[in-house]
Protein backbone atom coordinates (compact mmCIF):
# COMPACT_ATOMS: atom_id res chain seq x y z
CA UNK A 1 0.00 0.00 0.00
CA UNK A 2 1.48 3.25 -1.06
CA UNK A 3 1.49 6.15 1.32
CA UNK A 4 -0.01 9.46 0.25
CA UNK A 5 0.87 13.01 1.06
CA UNK A 6 -2.03 14.00 3.30
CA UNK A 7 -3.32 17.40 4.28
CA UNK A 8 -4.74 17.94 7.77
CA UNK A 9 -7.17 20.82 8.23
CA UNK A 10 -9.11 21.87 11.28
CA UNK A 11 -12.86 21.98 10.68
CA UNK A 12 -14.84 23.67 13.45
CA UNK A 13 -13.43 23.31 16.95
CA UNK A 14 -13.58 19.56 17.37
CA UNK A 15 -13.02 18.01 13.96
CA UNK A 16 -10.05 17.31 11.73
CA UNK A 17 -10.44 16.89 7.98
CA UNK A 18 -7.81 14.72 6.31
CA UNK A 19 -7.45 15.19 2.56
CA UNK A 20 -5.97 12.95 -0.13
CA UNK A 21 -5.14 14.17 -3.68
CA UNK A 22 -8.24 15.41 -5.54
CA UNK A 23 -8.78 12.59 -7.99
CA UNK A 24 -11.26 9.73 -8.05
CA UNK A 25 -9.13 6.62 -7.69
CA UNK A 26 -9.49 3.08 -6.27
CA UNK A 27 -6.09 3.16 -4.53
CA UNK A 28 -6.94 6.42 -2.76
CA UNK A 29 -10.28 5.04 -1.61
CA UNK A 30 -8.66 1.89 -0.23
CA UNK A 31 -6.03 3.97 1.54
CA UNK A 32 -8.75 6.12 3.15
CA UNK A 33 -10.71 3.06 4.27
CA UNK A 34 -7.57 1.43 5.65
CA UNK A 35 -6.80 4.55 7.67
CA UNK A 36 -10.41 4.60 8.86
CA UNK A 37 -10.27 1.00 10.07
CA UNK A 38 -7.21 1.84 12.19
CA UNK A 39 -8.90 4.94 13.59
CA UNK A 40 -12.11 3.01 14.31
CA UNK A 41 -10.02 0.61 16.34
CA UNK A 42 -8.08 3.34 18.13
CA UNK A 43 -11.16 5.39 19.06
CA UNK A 44 -13.64 2.55 19.48
CA UNK A 45 -14.52 3.29 23.10
CA UNK A 46 -14.73 7.06 22.83
CA UNK A 47 -17.48 9.14 21.32
CA UNK A 48 -15.35 9.91 18.29
CA UNK A 49 -17.02 9.59 14.89
CA UNK A 50 -15.28 9.04 11.58
CA UNK A 51 -16.75 9.39 8.13
CA UNK A 52 -15.19 9.15 4.68
CA UNK A 53 -15.77 10.25 1.12
CA UNK A 54 -13.85 10.04 -2.21
CA UNK A 55 -10.75 11.94 -1.06
CA UNK A 56 -11.29 12.72 2.53
CA UNK A 57 -11.84 11.52 6.04
CA UNK A 58 -13.43 13.52 8.84
CA UNK A 59 -12.86 12.80 12.51
CA UNK A 60 -15.15 14.46 15.02
CA UNK A 61 -14.09 14.31 18.65
CA UNK A 62 -16.49 14.59 21.60
CA UNK A 63 -14.88 17.79 22.88
CA UNK A 64 -12.92 20.78 21.67
CA UNK A 65 -9.42 19.76 20.52
CA UNK A 66 -6.01 21.27 20.09
CA UNK A 67 -5.28 20.84 16.41
CA UNK A 68 -1.52 20.34 16.59
CA UNK A 69 -1.79 17.54 19.16
CA UNK A 70 -4.42 15.64 17.21
CA UNK A 71 -2.61 16.03 13.89
CA UNK A 72 0.53 14.61 15.43
CA UNK A 73 -1.44 11.68 16.81
CA UNK A 74 -3.12 11.05 13.45
CA UNK A 75 0.15 11.28 11.51
CA UNK A 76 1.66 8.73 13.86
CA UNK A 77 -1.19 6.30 13.31
CA UNK A 78 -1.02 6.79 9.53
CA UNK A 79 2.72 6.17 9.39
CA UNK A 80 2.48 2.95 11.35
CA UNK A 81 -0.09 1.37 9.04
CA UNK A 82 1.42 -1.76 7.55
CA UNK A 83 0.77 -2.94 4.01
CA UNK A 84 -0.09 -6.39 5.34
CA UNK A 85 -3.43 -5.33 6.75
CA UNK A 86 -5.88 -7.13 4.54
CA UNK A 87 -9.03 -5.31 3.62
CA UNK A 88 -11.85 -7.39 2.27
CA UNK A 89 -14.50 -6.05 -0.05
CA UNK A 90 -17.49 -7.74 -1.63
CA UNK A 91 -18.91 -7.64 -5.11
CA UNK A 92 -22.72 -7.58 -5.02
CA UNK A 93 -24.91 -8.64 -7.92
CA UNK A 94 -27.93 -6.36 -7.86
CA UNK A 95 -30.88 -7.60 -9.94
CA UNK A 96 -32.49 -4.80 -11.96
CA UNK A 97 -35.58 -4.99 -14.14
CA UNK A 98 -35.03 -2.66 -17.09
CA UNK A 99 -38.62 -3.06 -18.31
CA UNK A 100 -40.09 0.13 -19.74
CA UNK A 101 -42.70 0.09 -16.95
CA UNK A 102 -39.93 0.80 -14.43
CA UNK A 103 -37.40 2.47 -16.72
CA UNK A 104 -39.58 5.51 -17.26
CA UNK A 105 -36.87 7.52 -19.00
CA UNK A 106 -35.48 4.77 -21.27
CA UNK A 107 -37.34 6.13 -24.30
CA UNK A 108 -36.06 9.63 -23.59
CA UNK A 109 -32.48 8.31 -23.31
CA UNK A 110 -32.87 6.35 -26.54
CA UNK A 111 -33.78 9.57 -28.33
CA UNK A 112 -31.27 11.90 -26.72
CA UNK A 113 -28.31 9.48 -26.84
CA UNK A 114 -29.31 7.89 -30.17
CA UNK A 115 -28.68 4.43 -28.72
CA UNK A 116 -31.14 1.53 -28.75
CA UNK A 117 -32.61 0.62 -25.37
CA UNK A 118 -31.07 -2.90 -25.47
CA UNK A 119 -27.66 -1.30 -26.02
CA UNK A 120 -28.12 1.17 -23.10
CA UNK A 121 -28.94 -1.77 -20.83
CA UNK A 122 -26.04 -3.88 -22.03
CA UNK A 123 -23.62 -0.98 -21.48
CA UNK A 124 -25.06 -0.35 -18.02
CA UNK A 125 -24.67 -3.98 -16.89
CA UNK A 126 -21.26 -4.51 -18.48
CA UNK A 127 -19.30 -2.61 -15.83
CA UNK A 128 -18.57 -3.23 -12.18
CA UNK A 129 -19.01 -0.06 -10.17
CA UNK A 130 -16.96 0.72 -7.09
CA UNK A 131 -18.86 2.19 -4.12
CA UNK A 132 -16.93 5.33 -3.22
CA UNK A 133 -19.24 6.77 -0.64
CA UNK A 134 -22.64 6.42 1.00
CA UNK A 135 -24.55 9.63 1.61
CA UNK A 136 -27.03 12.19 0.28
CA UNK A 137 -29.87 9.92 1.45
CA UNK A 138 -29.65 7.03 3.93
CA UNK A 139 -28.19 4.15 1.91
CA UNK A 140 -27.54 6.13 -1.28
CA UNK A 141 -24.40 4.77 -2.97
CA UNK A 142 -21.97 7.03 -4.79
CA UNK A 143 -20.69 4.72 -7.54
CA UNK A 144 -17.70 4.96 -9.86
CA UNK A 145 -18.11 6.41 -13.34
CA UNK A 146 -20.21 4.86 -16.11
CA UNK A 147 -19.25 4.23 -19.70
CA UNK A 148 -19.15 7.61 -21.51
CA UNK A 149 -21.70 6.46 -24.10
CA UNK A 150 -24.54 6.55 -21.57
CA UNK A 151 -23.72 9.79 -19.74
CA UNK A 152 -26.78 12.02 -19.67
CA UNK A 153 -27.43 15.27 -17.76
CA UNK A 154 -29.87 15.40 -14.86
CA UNK A 155 -33.34 16.73 -15.51
CA UNK A 156 -33.76 20.48 -15.14
CA UNK A 157 -36.66 19.95 -12.79
CA UNK A 158 -36.59 17.13 -10.24
CA UNK A 159 -39.43 14.62 -10.31
CA UNK A 160 -41.34 14.68 -7.01
CA UNK A 161 -41.76 10.99 -6.31
CA UNK A 162 -39.16 8.61 -7.61
CA UNK A 163 -40.02 5.07 -6.51
CA UNK A 164 -37.88 3.24 -4.00
CA UNK A 165 -35.37 0.97 -5.77
CA UNK A 166 -35.29 3.04 -8.97
CA UNK A 167 -32.01 2.90 -10.87
CA UNK A 168 -31.01 6.12 -12.54
CA UNK A 169 -28.41 7.99 -14.56
CA UNK A 170 -27.33 11.49 -13.52
CA UNK A 171 -24.50 12.96 -15.57
CA UNK A 172 -21.60 10.49 -15.48
CA UNK A 173 -23.01 8.70 -12.43
CA UNK A 174 -25.43 5.87 -11.88
CA UNK A 175 -27.23 5.06 -8.66
CA UNK A 176 -30.17 3.50 -6.87
CA UNK A 177 -32.80 5.45 -4.92
CA UNK A 178 -32.87 3.66 -1.53
CA UNK A 179 -36.25 5.15 -0.66
CA UNK A 180 -39.00 7.08 -2.39
CA UNK A 181 -37.73 10.62 -2.82
CA UNK A 182 -37.64 13.56 -5.19
CA UNK A 183 -34.83 13.35 -7.72
CA UNK A 184 -33.52 14.58 -11.03
CA UNK A 185 -31.93 11.45 -12.46
CA UNK A 186 -33.11 9.64 -15.58
CA UNK A 187 -34.70 6.39 -14.46
CA UNK A 188 -33.76 3.26 -16.41
CA UNK A 189 -34.97 0.43 -14.17
CA UNK A 190 -35.81 -0.80 -10.72
CA UNK A 191 -34.37 -3.27 -8.23
CA UNK A 192 -36.53 -5.23 -5.78
CA UNK A 193 -33.62 -5.25 -3.32
CA UNK A 194 -33.99 -3.15 -0.18
CA UNK A 195 -30.73 -1.24 0.10
CA UNK A 196 -31.52 0.40 3.39
CA UNK A 197 -33.58 -1.30 6.07
CA UNK A 198 -33.65 0.05 9.59
CA UNK A 199 -34.85 -3.33 10.85
CA UNK A 200 -31.62 -5.04 9.85
CA UNK A 201 -28.74 -5.18 12.30
CA UNK A 202 -26.66 -3.42 9.70
CA UNK A 203 -29.20 -1.23 7.85
CA UNK A 204 -27.00 -0.93 4.78
CA UNK A 205 -25.21 -4.18 3.91
CA UNK A 206 -23.10 -2.62 1.16
CA UNK A 207 -19.99 -0.78 2.33
CA UNK A 208 -17.72 1.83 0.79
CA UNK A 209 -15.03 -0.06 -1.14
CA UNK A 210 -17.43 -2.81 -2.28
CA UNK A 211 -18.39 -3.23 -5.92
CA UNK A 212 -21.78 -3.40 -7.58
CA UNK A 213 -22.69 -5.34 -10.68
CA UNK A 214 -26.15 -4.85 -12.13
CA UNK A 215 -27.84 -7.98 -13.48
CA UNK A 216 -30.77 -7.65 -15.87
CA UNK A 217 -33.93 -9.51 -14.84
CA UNK A 218 -37.38 -9.88 -16.37
CA UNK A 219 -40.62 -8.58 -14.84
CA UNK A 220 -41.49 -12.15 -13.81
CA UNK A 221 -38.17 -12.53 -12.00
CA UNK A 222 -38.72 -9.14 -10.38
CA UNK A 223 -42.02 -10.38 -8.94
CA UNK A 224 -40.51 -13.68 -7.88
CA UNK A 225 -37.58 -12.01 -6.10
CA UNK A 226 -39.99 -9.57 -4.40
CA UNK A 227 -41.96 -12.53 -2.98
CA UNK A 228 -38.77 -14.34 -1.95
CA UNK A 229 -37.58 -11.18 -0.21
CA UNK A 230 -40.84 -10.86 1.68
CA UNK A 231 -40.58 -14.42 2.90
CA UNK A 232 -36.91 -13.96 3.76
CA UNK A 233 -35.64 -16.70 1.46
CA UNK A 234 -33.85 -14.60 -1.13
CA UNK A 235 -30.09 -14.51 -1.02
CA UNK A 236 -28.18 -11.87 -2.89
CA UNK A 237 -25.17 -13.10 -4.89
CA UNK A 238 -21.91 -11.82 -3.51
CA UNK A 239 -18.30 -12.73 -4.07
CA UNK A 240 -15.27 -11.71 -2.11
CA UNK A 241 -13.07 -9.37 -4.10
CA UNK A 242 -9.36 -9.86 -3.96
CA UNK A 243 -8.14 -6.77 -5.70
CA UNK B 1 -49.90 9.39 27.01
CA UNK B 2 -50.29 12.68 25.20
CA UNK B 3 -52.91 12.87 22.50
CA UNK B 4 -52.18 15.02 19.46
CA UNK B 5 -55.40 16.93 18.78
CA UNK B 6 -53.76 19.34 16.35
CA UNK B 7 -50.20 19.08 15.07
CA UNK B 8 -49.30 22.73 14.51
CA UNK B 9 -47.26 23.74 11.47
CA UNK B 10 -44.36 21.35 12.00
CA UNK B 11 -43.82 19.61 15.33
CA UNK B 12 -41.46 16.69 15.78
CA UNK B 13 -39.83 14.69 18.54
CA UNK B 14 -36.08 15.34 18.80
CA UNK B 15 -33.21 14.51 21.13
CA UNK B 16 -29.44 15.13 21.05
CA UNK B 17 -29.23 13.29 17.74
CA UNK B 18 -28.49 9.99 16.04
CA UNK B 19 -24.75 9.43 16.20
CA UNK B 20 -22.59 6.86 14.45
CA UNK B 21 -24.64 6.30 11.27
CA UNK B 22 -23.46 9.18 9.11
CA UNK B 23 -21.31 6.78 7.13
CA UNK B 24 -24.55 5.15 5.94
CA UNK B 25 -25.92 8.52 4.86
CA UNK B 26 -28.06 8.99 7.96
CA UNK B 27 -27.98 12.57 9.27
CA UNK B 28 -27.47 13.28 12.98
CA UNK B 29 -30.71 15.31 13.30
CA UNK B 30 -31.70 16.32 16.85
CA UNK B 31 -33.17 19.55 18.23
CA UNK B 32 -32.33 22.51 16.01
CA UNK B 33 -31.71 24.72 19.03
CA UNK B 34 -29.85 22.36 21.35
CA UNK B 35 -29.36 25.10 23.93
CA UNK B 36 -33.10 25.62 24.41
CA UNK B 37 -33.97 21.91 24.37
CA UNK B 38 -31.26 21.16 26.95
CA UNK B 39 -32.57 23.97 29.11
CA UNK B 40 -36.08 22.57 28.89
CA UNK B 41 -34.81 19.20 30.13
CA UNK B 42 -32.74 20.81 32.86
CA UNK B 43 -35.75 22.67 34.24
CA UNK B 44 -37.39 19.28 34.87
CA UNK B 45 -34.26 17.49 36.08
CA UNK B 46 -34.52 15.28 32.99
CA UNK B 47 -31.52 13.58 31.41
CA UNK B 48 -29.78 15.52 28.65
CA UNK B 49 -30.65 12.86 26.05
CA UNK B 50 -34.36 12.80 26.91
CA UNK B 51 -36.52 13.52 23.88
CA UNK B 52 -38.44 16.78 23.61
CA UNK B 53 -41.04 18.14 21.20
CA UNK B 54 -39.77 20.75 18.77
CA UNK B 55 -42.59 23.09 17.81
CA UNK B 56 -42.21 25.42 14.83
CA UNK B 57 -43.98 28.78 14.49
CA UNK B 58 -47.55 27.64 15.27
CA UNK B 59 -48.17 25.28 18.14
CA UNK B 60 -50.06 21.99 18.40
CA UNK B 61 -53.01 21.22 20.66
CA UNK B 62 -52.09 18.44 23.06
CA UNK B 63 -54.25 16.60 25.57
CA UNK B 64 -52.53 14.95 28.53
CA UNK B 65 -53.88 11.59 29.66
CA UNK B 66 -51.34 11.32 32.47
CA UNK B 67 -50.11 13.47 35.32
CA UNK B 68 -46.75 14.99 34.51
CA UNK B 69 -44.58 18.09 34.72
CA UNK B 70 -43.75 20.14 31.64
CA UNK B 71 -41.58 23.06 30.67
CA UNK B 72 -41.45 25.12 27.50
CA UNK B 73 -38.35 26.96 26.30
CA UNK B 74 -37.11 28.45 23.04
CA UNK B 75 -39.51 30.54 20.98
CA UNK B 76 -42.44 32.08 22.86
CA UNK B 77 -45.59 30.92 21.05
CA UNK B 78 -47.85 32.09 23.91
CA UNK B 79 -48.51 28.69 25.55
CA UNK B 80 -51.94 28.24 27.09
CA UNK B 81 -52.97 25.57 29.59
CA UNK B 82 -56.75 25.02 29.70
CA UNK B 83 -57.32 28.60 28.47
CA UNK B 84 -54.87 30.15 30.97
CA UNK B 85 -51.60 31.59 29.63
CA UNK B 86 -48.53 29.95 31.20
CA UNK B 87 -45.01 31.27 31.51
CA UNK B 88 -42.03 30.21 29.45
CA UNK B 89 -38.84 28.74 30.90
CA UNK B 90 -40.18 27.18 34.06
CA UNK B 91 -41.84 23.97 35.24
CA UNK B 92 -45.62 23.55 35.30
CA UNK B 93 -47.57 20.66 36.77
CA UNK B 94 -50.10 18.95 34.54
CA UNK B 95 -53.17 17.03 35.62
CA UNK B 96 -54.88 14.26 33.71
CA UNK B 97 -57.17 15.83 31.09
CA UNK B 98 -55.28 19.11 30.80
CA UNK B 99 -55.04 20.63 27.32
CA UNK B 100 -52.01 22.58 26.14
CA UNK B 101 -52.35 24.89 23.19
CA UNK B 102 -50.46 27.86 21.76
CA UNK B 103 -51.20 31.32 20.46
CA UNK B 104 -49.29 34.14 18.85
CA UNK B 105 -45.60 33.89 18.09
CA UNK B 106 -43.78 36.54 20.15
CA UNK B 107 -40.11 35.83 19.51
CA UNK B 108 -37.92 33.08 18.03
CA UNK B 109 -39.43 30.37 15.86
CA UNK B 110 -38.78 27.00 17.53
CA UNK B 111 -40.23 26.10 20.90
CA UNK B 112 -39.24 23.10 23.02
CA UNK B 113 -41.71 21.17 25.15
CA UNK B 114 -40.26 18.79 27.73
CA UNK B 115 -42.19 16.33 29.85
CA UNK B 116 -40.95 14.59 32.95
CA UNK B 117 -38.79 11.64 31.79
CA UNK B 118 -38.96 12.75 28.16
CA UNK B 119 -41.13 11.59 25.25
CA UNK B 120 -40.93 7.81 24.88
CA UNK B 121 -41.51 7.42 21.16
CA UNK B 122 -39.72 4.49 19.52
CA UNK B 123 -35.94 4.63 19.37
CA UNK B 124 -34.48 3.90 15.96
CA UNK B 125 -30.70 3.49 15.76
CA UNK B 126 -30.34 4.67 19.33
CA UNK B 127 -32.23 7.95 18.87
CA UNK B 128 -35.82 9.21 18.94
CA UNK B 129 -35.13 12.12 16.59
CA UNK B 130 -37.72 12.02 13.84
CA UNK B 131 -36.42 11.87 10.29
CA UNK B 132 -38.12 10.61 7.14
CA UNK B 133 -37.48 6.97 6.25
CA UNK B 134 -35.74 6.40 9.57
CA UNK B 135 -38.53 6.89 12.10
CA UNK B 136 -42.09 5.97 11.21
CA UNK B 137 -42.98 9.57 10.48
CA UNK B 138 -40.88 12.72 10.26
CA UNK B 139 -43.24 14.75 12.43
CA UNK B 140 -46.07 14.16 14.85
CA UNK B 141 -49.38 13.10 13.34
CA UNK B 142 -52.93 14.15 14.22
CA UNK B 143 -54.66 11.61 16.44
CA UNK B 144 -51.39 10.02 17.49
CA UNK B 145 -50.80 9.12 21.14
CA UNK B 146 -47.30 9.94 22.35
CA UNK B 147 -46.06 7.75 25.17
CA UNK B 148 -44.75 9.38 28.35
CA UNK B 149 -43.85 8.11 31.81
CA UNK B 150 -46.17 8.12 34.78
CA UNK B 151 -45.01 10.16 37.71
CA UNK B 152 -45.90 9.18 41.22
CA UNK B 153 -45.06 12.25 43.19
CA UNK B 154 -45.23 15.79 41.92
CA UNK B 155 -42.67 17.89 43.64
CA UNK B 156 -42.67 20.98 41.53
CA UNK B 157 -41.47 23.47 44.16
CA UNK B 158 -37.86 22.41 43.83
CA UNK B 159 -38.05 22.89 40.06
CA UNK B 160 -39.24 26.45 39.81
CA UNK B 161 -36.49 28.64 38.48
CA UNK B 162 -37.35 31.31 36.00
CA UNK B 163 -34.71 31.65 33.32
CA UNK B 164 -34.30 34.38 30.76
CA UNK B 165 -31.98 34.43 27.78
CA UNK B 166 -33.34 37.01 25.36
CA UNK B 167 -29.97 37.72 23.78
CA UNK B 168 -30.15 34.25 22.24
CA UNK B 169 -33.12 35.44 20.13
CA UNK B 170 -32.28 39.08 19.57
CA UNK B 171 -28.63 39.05 18.59
CA UNK B 172 -27.98 38.62 14.87
CA UNK B 173 -24.30 37.85 15.22
CA UNK B 174 -23.39 34.38 13.94
CA UNK B 175 -19.97 33.20 15.14
CA UNK B 176 -17.98 31.11 12.68
CA UNK B 177 -14.67 29.39 12.06
CA UNK B 178 -12.99 29.45 8.67
CA UNK B 179 -14.13 26.45 6.60
CA UNK B 180 -11.83 24.01 4.76
CA UNK B 181 -12.08 26.01 1.49
CA UNK B 182 -12.05 29.49 3.07
CA UNK B 183 -8.55 30.23 1.82
CA UNK B 184 -9.64 29.63 -1.79
CA UNK B 185 -11.93 32.68 -1.59
CA UNK B 186 -10.77 35.92 -3.20
CA UNK B 187 -9.85 38.92 -1.07
CA UNK B 188 -13.09 40.65 -2.04
CA UNK B 189 -15.15 37.59 -1.11
CA UNK B 190 -13.43 37.26 2.27
CA UNK B 191 -14.08 40.90 2.89
CA UNK B 192 -17.73 40.79 1.85
CA UNK B 193 -18.68 37.70 3.77
CA UNK B 194 -17.81 39.43 7.05
CA UNK B 195 -18.74 42.99 6.13
CA UNK B 196 -22.19 42.39 4.64
CA UNK B 197 -25.48 41.68 6.34
CA UNK B 198 -27.35 38.67 5.01
CA UNK B 199 -31.07 37.89 4.99
CA UNK B 200 -32.62 34.48 5.58
CA UNK B 201 -34.67 33.40 2.56
CA UNK B 202 -37.97 31.51 2.64
CA UNK B 203 -35.95 28.40 1.82
CA UNK B 204 -35.14 27.53 5.43
CA UNK B 205 -35.90 24.28 7.19
CA UNK B 206 -34.36 21.60 9.41
CA UNK B 207 -32.00 20.61 6.59
CA UNK B 208 -30.57 23.96 5.55
CA UNK B 209 -31.01 27.74 5.51
CA UNK B 210 -30.46 29.61 2.25
CA UNK B 211 -29.55 33.27 2.31
CA UNK B 212 -31.11 35.82 -0.05
CA UNK B 213 -27.95 37.69 -0.99
CA UNK B 214 -25.43 36.04 -3.30
CA UNK B 215 -21.68 36.20 -3.01
CA UNK B 216 -20.16 36.60 -6.46
CA UNK B 217 -18.33 33.36 -6.98
CA UNK B 218 -15.91 31.67 -9.35
CA UNK B 219 -15.00 28.74 -7.10
CA UNK B 220 -15.65 25.40 -8.75
CA UNK B 221 -17.44 22.55 -6.99
CA UNK B 222 -15.19 20.05 -5.25
CA UNK B 223 -15.31 16.24 -5.44
CA UNK B 224 -18.12 15.18 -3.06
CA UNK B 225 -16.62 15.63 0.37
CA UNK B 226 -17.76 15.68 3.98
CA UNK B 227 -19.86 18.32 5.66
CA UNK B 228 -21.20 18.92 9.15
CA UNK B 229 -24.10 20.62 10.89
CA UNK B 230 -23.35 24.32 10.61
CA UNK B 231 -21.23 24.16 7.45
CA UNK B 232 -21.63 27.18 5.15
CA UNK B 233 -21.47 26.19 1.48
CA UNK B 234 -21.01 28.45 -1.54
CA UNK B 235 -22.62 27.22 -4.77
CA UNK B 236 -21.23 27.99 -8.27
CA UNK B 237 -24.02 30.56 -8.77
CA UNK B 238 -22.99 32.33 -5.55
CA UNK B 239 -25.78 31.10 -3.28
CA UNK B 240 -24.91 30.71 0.39
CA UNK B 241 -26.33 27.62 2.09
CA UNK B 242 -26.00 26.95 5.82
CA UNK B 243 -26.45 23.29 6.71
CA UNK B 244 -28.61 22.62 9.75
CA UNK B 245 -29.43 19.54 11.89
CA UNK B 246 -30.97 17.28 9.21
CA UNK B 247 -28.10 18.01 6.82
CA UNK B 248 -26.90 15.62 4.16
CA UNK B 249 -23.71 13.91 5.28
CA UNK B 250 -21.67 14.94 2.25
CA UNK B 251 -21.67 17.56 -0.46
CA UNK B 252 -19.74 18.97 -3.37
CA UNK B 253 -19.89 22.72 -2.75
CA UNK B 254 -16.90 24.56 -1.28
CA UNK B 255 -17.20 24.82 2.51
CA UNK B 256 -16.29 28.41 3.28
CA UNK B 257 -17.31 28.77 6.93
CA UNK B 258 -18.28 26.61 9.89
CA UNK B 259 -20.75 27.84 12.51
CA UNK B 260 -19.98 27.31 16.20
CA UNK B 261 -22.38 25.01 18.00
CA UNK B 262 -24.09 27.92 19.68
CA UNK B 263 -24.35 29.83 16.40
CA UNK B 264 -26.37 26.89 14.98
CA UNK B 265 -28.66 27.15 18.02
CA UNK B 266 -29.11 30.89 17.54
CA UNK B 267 -29.69 30.60 13.80
CA UNK B 268 -32.37 27.96 14.50
CA UNK B 269 -34.45 30.72 16.10
CA UNK B 270 -34.31 32.95 12.99
CA UNK B 271 -36.87 32.99 10.23
CA UNK B 272 -37.50 34.44 6.82
CA UNK B 273 -36.30 38.05 6.39
CA UNK B 274 -34.28 38.07 9.63
CA UNK B 275 -30.83 39.55 9.20
CA UNK B 276 -27.60 37.94 10.28
CA UNK B 277 -23.94 38.75 10.01
CA UNK B 278 -20.98 36.41 10.28
CA UNK B 279 -18.20 37.04 12.73
CA UNK B 280 -15.00 35.05 13.15
CA UNK B 281 -14.47 33.52 16.57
Amino acid sequence: MSSFDLKYKSYGDRSILVEWPSIIDDQILKNILLFKSHLDHKYKDSKTYIKTSYNSLLITYPKEIKKSNKVLELKNIYQKIKTLNNQSFNKWEIPVCYDIEFGKDLNFLKESLSIEIEEIISIHISKEYRVFNIGFLPGFLYLGEMDKRIHCPRKDKPVLNIEKGSVGIGGSQTGIYPNQSPGGWNIIGKTPINLFDINRKSPCFIKAGDKIKFVSISKKEFQLISIQLESNIYKLNKTLLND
Amino acid sequence: MIEVIKTGLYSSIQDKGRFGYENLGVPISGSMDQFSSSLSNKLLNNKQQDAVMEITMTGPVLKFHKKTIISITGADISPVLNNNPIRMNRAHSIEKGDVLSFGKLKYGIRSYLSVSGGFLTKKVMSSRSMYSNITESFRIVKGENLKINSIKKMNIDSLITQFDYMDHFKSNEIKVFKGPEFESLSKTQKNEIFKNQFTISNDNNRMAFQLKENLKNELKPIITSLVMQGTVQLTPSGKIIILMRDNQTCGGYPRILQLTENAINKLSQKHMNNNIHFELT
